[in-house]
C-alpha cells in the first residue's frame, strides 16, 4: 500500500515525461539506437499517437462493454436463457481468432486504418466482459433476489436497482481485463496503418532501432499498468 | 381477511400443497408450522404469487389475487424472510423505504415513516438511518428486514422463518418485539416456521402442515389439548405438552388470596415460568407482585391431561 503511494505518482510522471518530453530520454536511449541513427521517434508526436491509441481502446472497450453486458443481461433473463450456451460459444470463438487474423480478414472489408483495428479490439474485448457479467448476474445472493421479488420490484426494477449494482464489481473486473488486453493488442493495429503506439515499435523493428521499440513498448506498458491500477482501485471502492 | 380456497401446487409429479383451504382473520397472527418439505413455505409464497398456484384461489378482502399484476400485488403485502434479504448496497433508510418509494410516496413522508419504524424497533434513527446492512448485527438486520416489510402499512404481512437465523436469546426478543408490534399496529401476519414452540408462542391460530396437507388449523390451546393426528402430537413433542400448555396461561388466571414467602412473580408471567420458579426455589407457593399468591397445586392442576 505504502509503496503504491510513492510508485504510482512516479509512474505517472515518468509516463507524461516520455510522451511529452521524449528528448529528455536521449542519453538513456542513445546506446540502444543504431550508430548515427535517430534516438527519439519524431515522425509523429508521441502525444498524438498516445491519444489516438487510447481513443481506439476506449471506443472498442466501450462498445464491447455495452454489447457484452447487454448480451449477458439477455441470456440471464428467462426469455434468453436458451441462448446462454450459444452465446458462450460465439464469444469464445471471438477470442480464439488471433488478432492478426482478424485484422487481415477485416482489411478487405473495411480498408486500412482504424476500422479493422476497432473490429479486432471489439471482438477481443467481448469475452472477458461477457463471461464476468454472466457470472456476476448469476451468482447474486438468492435471499436478496427473493426479497427483491417479494417486496414487489418489477423485473426491470430488479435489474436496474439490485442486479446490475450488485454485479458491478464483477463486471468491472471483466472490463479491466478487456481494456488491458486491448491496450496491448492495439499496437498490432499499426500493421494496417491505424495510428497507435505500435507505429513506433514497428518503425523500430523495421530499422533495427531498439530505442524506438523501447519507447513504444514502455509507454504502452505504463499505460496498461496505470489504467489497470486505476480500475482496481475503482472496483475496490465499489465493492467496499 | 384472507381466504385460501382449495389451493394446490404441483411441481411435476410431486404435490407440494394439496388442496388447502383456510381463512385468516384480519388483525391476527397465523402461524403455519410443519417440517421441511411439508409445503408450508410454498403455501405462503402462493399468497403473494412468488409461486403460481396450480389450482385454487386466494382472496384478500374478497378480491381474487390471480388477476392482479404480480409485482403490484406484492407491494400490498409485506414480505420478510430468513436471513433478512436486505439490499447490501442500500442504506438502512433506503431499505426500509423501498416499498413506499415504489408506491410513489413523497420523500418527506418516507423519511418520517423510516424514523418512526426505527424507533418502533428500538433503533435510534440518527444512529442507524445512514448505515449499511453489513454494519449491523444479525438481530438488527432482522429488525430492519421486518421494518421494511411493515413500511407501507400493508394489508397483510408474510414472514418466512423470519427468526430462523438468530441465536436463541435474540430470537426470543425478536418474537416478543413482533408480538408487541403486531398488537400495537393490529397487522395481519402469516408466519411460517418449523418450530412448534414459536408457533404456540406467537400464533392466534396455528396451521399444521404435513406432506402438503393442512392437518390441523386451530387455536394453540386447542392444538395442545386435542392434537388432530399422530404427526401433530409428534410436532408438539409429548414430553413437553404439559409445559406448552402452561406457557399459554398466565399467573393472573390462578391468583388466590393468601401469602407466600420469597421473591414475587409478575401477574403477566406464564404459568410455565411460575412452575419453574417454584421448582427452582423449592417453594409450594409464590407471592404475586400485584397481590395474592399462586400455588404449585393450582399450576399442576392446569398441566394435567384434559379429560
Amino acid at each position: 500500500m505504502k509503496s503504491g503511494l510513492i510508485l504510482r505518482p512516479f509512474l505517472v510522471v515518468l509516463l507524461l515525461a516520455m510522451v511529452l518530453r521524449p528528448v529528455w530520454f536521449t542519453p538513456l536511449l542513445a546506446p540502444l539506437a543504431p550508430e548515427n541513427g535517430p534516438v527519439i521517434y519524431e515522425r509523429a508526436s508521441l502525444w498524438s499517437l498516445t491519444i489516438s491509441h487510447l481513443g481506439l481502446v476506449l471506443a472498442a472497450s466501450l462498445s464491447a462493454t455495452v454489447v457484452a453486458v447487454g448480451l449477458a443481461v439477455f441470456v440471464t433473463r428467462p426469455i434468453g436463457a436458451a441462448f446462454l450456451p450459444l452465446s458462450r460459444t460465439v464469444t469464445n470463438i471471438g477470442q480464439t481468432f488471433p488478432p492478426v487474423a482478424v485484422l487481415a480478414l477485416a482489411v478487405p472489408a473495411l480498408g486500412f486504418g482504424a476500422g479493422p483495428t476497432l473490429v479486432a479490439l471489439f471482438l477481443y474485448g467481448l469475452l472477458p466482459i461477457f463471461d464476468n457479467a454472466v457470472t456476476g448476474l448469476r451468482t447474486l445472493p438468492p435471499v436478496t433476489m427473493d426479497a427483491a421479488r417479494g417486496i414487489g420490484l418489477s423485473p426491470s426494477q430488479r435489474l436496474r436497482t439490485v442486479e446490475l449494482p450488485l454485479a458491478l464489481p464483477v463486471i468491472l473486473t471483466g472490463v479491466r481485463l478487456s481494456v488491458v488486453i486491448a491496450l496491448g493488442t492495439a499496437t498490432i493495429g499499426s500493421t494496417v496503418a491505424a495510428r497507435t503506439l505500435g507505429e513506433v515499435i514497428i518503425a523500430g523493428l523495421l530499422t533495427n532501432n531498439t530505442a524506438f521499440v523501447v519507447q513504444g513498448g514502455v509507454i504502452t506498458g505504463l499505460l496498461a499498468l496505470l489504467i489497470h491500477d486505476g480500475l482496481v482501485l475503482l472496483e475496490k471502492r465499489l465493492s467496499a | 381477511m384472507i381466504e385460501i380456497d382449495q389451493l394446490t401446487k404441483r411441481f411435476g409429479e410431486t404435490t407440494a400443497v394439496d388442496s388447502v383451504s383456510m381463512t385468516v382473520e384480519t388483525g391476527t397472527i397465523t402461524v403455519i408450522v410443519g417440517t421441511s418439505g411439508s409445503g408450508k413455505s410454498t403455501l405462503m409464497r402462493m399468497i403473494n404469487r412468488l409461486e403460481e398456484p396450480t389450482s385454487g384461489q386466494v382472496r384478500i378482502n374478497g378480491e381474487a389475487t390471480g388477476t392482479m399484476t404480480p409485482h403490484l400485488l406484492r407491494r400490498r403485502i409485506g414480505y420478510a424472510i430468513q436471513g433478512h434479504g436486505l439490499f447490501p448496497h442500500h442504506t438502512v433508510a433506503r431499505n426500509i423505504g423501498a416499498v413506499p418509494r415504489l408506491l410513489g410516496w413523497p420523500k418527506a413522508q418516507i423519511a418520517e415513516r423510516v424514523d418512526e419504524l426505527l424507533t418502533l424497533f428500538s433503533m435510534a434513527p440518527d444512529a442507524f438511518r445512514d448505515r449499511y446492512p453489513g454494519d449491523l448485527s444479525g438481530g438488527q438486520q432482522q429488525r430492519v428486514g421486518v421494518a421494511r416489510a411493515l413500511a407501507s402499512r400493508p394489508d397483510v404481512m408474510l414472514m418466512d422463518e423470519p427468526f430462523g437465523a438468530l441465536d436463541p436469546i435474540i430470537r426470543h426478543r425478536a418474537q416478543e418485539d413482533l408480538a408487541r408490534i403486531q398488537r400495537q399496529l393490529g397487522s395481519t401476519i402469516i408466519l411460517v416456521t418449523h418450530d412448534m414452540e414459536e408457533a404456540i408462542r406467537l400464533g392466534d391460530r396455528v396451521a399444521v402442515m404435513d406432506k402438503g396437507k393442512l392437518v390441523q388449523y386451530a387455536r394453540p390451546s386447542e392444538i395442545i389439548a386435542n392434537p388432530a393426528s399422530t404427526f401433530v402430537r409428534e410436532m408438539l413433542g409429548d414430553e413437553d405438552r404439559p409445559l406448552r400448555q402452561l406457557s399459554l396461561m398466565h399467573v393472573s388466571d390462578l391468583i388466590e388470596a393468601g401469602d407466600a414467602d420469597g421473591v414475587a412473580i409478575d401477574a403477566d408471567a406464564s404459568l410455565r415460568e411460575a412452575l419453574s420458579a417454584c421448582l427452582w426455589s423449592g417453594r409450594d407457593a409464590l407471592p404475586v407482585a400485584q397481590g395474592g399468591r399462586i400455588t404449585l397445586d393450582a399450576i399442576r392442576a392446569q398441566a394435567e391431561q384434559p379429560a
